[in-house]
């Protein structure tokens, strides 16, 4: 019996997460051409490394197809609904940061905290008729966040790229994205909430609740043990 | 836990006792225009429901529940006064697990649009859910949104303030940090300061569908309140003592007139008024709770009276809610409105209390 591990295929997210096991004594390594996704784990026993896109990750943890994974917190916290009953969060690693964050046109003086964007929203929807438009594709984050926080009167449009063109673009009034240096945000005329951060993502190891852990528990307290890590609770 | 013919049978006996009651029975579709819902509820909705698309007819929802239907039938042909009540499966989307989460389950409603006397109609709809429900001995709960409205009317400031608070009435952490700015009890933030003194330019080209004439009548806003008196911390502590008000309901109105809000008046009057109607229809007031917080973080459509129903055990969902929604009617009334309360009962979780008791 092994316990499959999945991280992601390509890039630098691909070559960091080598990079963090490596530290740990455990090898990970692509075998085969360059283009073939397959994979060989070294100084671990009864790992098997199954390559994948990194969006694809928190899905095969939620279907416990894969038993660990690596991927950023933002995707698990976004695409799984009450993801902490669907991963354990083992370990955060250290790279690949990036902040989900609201911005708004740099031109609106007036607006630089939530309450002032919900201010904003309720004159604009009683202006235009209809809600301030937030483009994003962290539909849940971003929603949870602002509900939490208690802003009215927006409304999600969905954008699965090149989001901090859709303000000048007129179909949205503000955007939800991530943002590491915040260059592509200034380059566009917008501007960061004081306010806003939604979530600080980074890389993260985590375990699949619904995987089938009858016979990989050895495996799994071997490699936590190697990684430094306590023995997650998975139930 | 009971089975779907079991809470069927259930849910058809309810709506017995509501055709018996007066009302006319109403079968809205399952597949309601989203349109509508979202622009009343907003994203909110989005996420409890289920959204599907129509080739021809755009986006649609599975009905999250049926008072909108009832409410736009009313509206367009509606007779008055009219008593209405339905049965049938509501869908919520649920992101958490739990058994009391259950995405799809009946509802069994009755609504009444009467526009001779509210305070008989609130107490004609849950003196009618009493009777219903008696054998299983829940608790009843209610509170009035019209107070907290008329506490926020009362306030000596400036209308915008007013405005600001009585919009965030349903969401109680915005209303708290925003009665705290106006109170000056929170430092105002250093770009607004700025702002004001007119130190904001920063060369911005300006982008997007918002005008800049829609920001220069914002700042005017911000200006208007920086200038204006803060509420004074007397007042905020009485909001405070108000929000966490809970008594049994026969006690209430004495209650409410000890935080001497003397804008509160009139409501009082009424919630008086109501629990006379009520204790006429044979309900021990005393055996109530009176929560003055009550419904401020359910749907944001209840704007008068409100109730819940609820058992013993925490972990079951609330047995039957309702309340007073005026202000809907006249959102989807088109330049129409009239008085409107009712209530829903879960014949479901009814079944599972008659099967365990």
């Amino acid at each position: 019996m092994t316990i499959k591990l999945g991280v992601p295929s390509k890039g630098r997210l691909m070559e960091k997460t080598f990079d963090w096991f490596a530290g740990r004594g455990v090898t990970l390594k692509r075998t085969g051409s360059e283009r073939e996704y397959a994979g060989a784990v070294e100084g671990a026993d009864g790992i098997e490394l199954v390559l994948l896109s990194a969006g694809e990750i928190p899905r095969e943890l939620a279907s416990g197809r894969i038993h660990l994974g690596v991927t950023g917190s933002d995707l698990v916290r976004d695409k799984l609904a009450d993801w902490q009953g669907q991963v354990a969060e083992l370990a955060p690693m250290g790279f690949g940061h990036a902040d989900l964050i609201i911005a708004v046109p740099a031109c609106w003086a007036d607006v630089e905290t939530l309450e002032d964007l919900d201010a904003v929203a309720h004159a604009f929807r009683e202006t235009h008729g209809h809600r301030l438009r937030i483009a994003t594709k962290y539909h849940r984050l971003v929603r949870e966040f602002l509900t939490r926080e208690g802003v009215a009167d927006w409304q999600l449009v969905d954008s699965q790229g090149a989001t901090e063109g859709t303000v000048k673009n007129l179909t949205a009034e503000a955007i939800a994205d991530i943002t590491s240096s915040g260059e592509t945000l200034r380059a566009n005329h917008l501007k960061i909430l004081s306010d806003g951060m939604i979530h600080q993502s980074q890389a993260t190891l985590f375990a699949a609740r619904a995987a089938d852990w009858t016979e990989g528990r050895d495996c799994l307290a071997a490699l936590t043990a190697q990684l430094g890590l306590p023995e997650p609770e998975l139930r | 836990m009971a089975t779907k013919a079991q809470a069927r049978e259930t849910g058809e006996r309810l709506l017995g006792a509501f055709l018996r009651a007066g009302a006319v029975e109403v079968t809205p579709d399952m597949l309601q225009p989203a349109g509508t819902l979202l622009d009343l509820y907003g994203e909110d909705i989005r996420a409890r429901a289920y959204v599907t698309s129509d080739p021809l007819r755009g986006e649609m929802m599975l009905r999250p529940d049926f008072t909108v239907p009832v409410v736009e039938a009313q509206m367009a042909e509606g007779a008055e006064p009219a008593r209405y009540c339905y049965m049938g499966e509501v869908f919520r989307r649920q992101d958490h697990r739990g058994a009391a989460r259950a995405s799809e389950y009946l509802q069994a409603g009755y609504e009444v649009f009467d526009r001779t006397d509210p305070v008989t109609a609130d107490a004609e709809v849950f003196s009618l859910f009493a009777r219903l429900l008696a054998h299983l001995r829940l608790k009843a709960t209610i509170g009035d949104i019209g107070i907290l409205r008329a506490a926020v009317d009362g306030i000596d400031t400036i209308a915008p303030r007013k405005a600001a608070l009585a919009r965030h009435i349903w969401r109680p952490r915005r209303f708290h940090r925003l009665m705290t700015r106006y109170a000056g009890l929170e430092p105002v933030p250093p770009h607004r300061a700025a702002l004001l003194a007119g130190e904001a330019a920063n060369g911005a080209p300006w982008i997007g569908l918002r005008g800049p004439a829609e920001m220069r009548a914002r700042i005017e806003v911000l200006r208007q309140d920086a200038e204006a008196a803060p509420i004074p911390a007397e007042v905020v502590a009485q909001f405070d003592a108000l929000f966490s008000l809970a008594c049994p309901a026969h006690e209430a109105p004495a209650r409410l007139r000890a935080l001497s809000m003397p804008a509160l008046n009139m409501a009082i009057d009424r919630l008086e008024r109501r629990l006379a109607a009520m204790a006429a229809r044979s309900i021990d007031t005393s055996d109530l709770m009176f929560e003055a917080s009550h419904g401020r973080t359910s749907m944001e459509y209840y704007d008068g009276f409100v109730f819940t129903f609820s058992a013993a055990d925490p972990a079951l969902p609330p047995i039957a809610s309702g309340g007073r929604y005026d202000a809907l009617t006249r959102q989807l009334g088109g330049g129409r409105e009239i008085p409107a309360v009712g209530g829903v009962i879960r014949p479901g979780v009814v079944a599972d209390l008659e099967a365990g008791a």
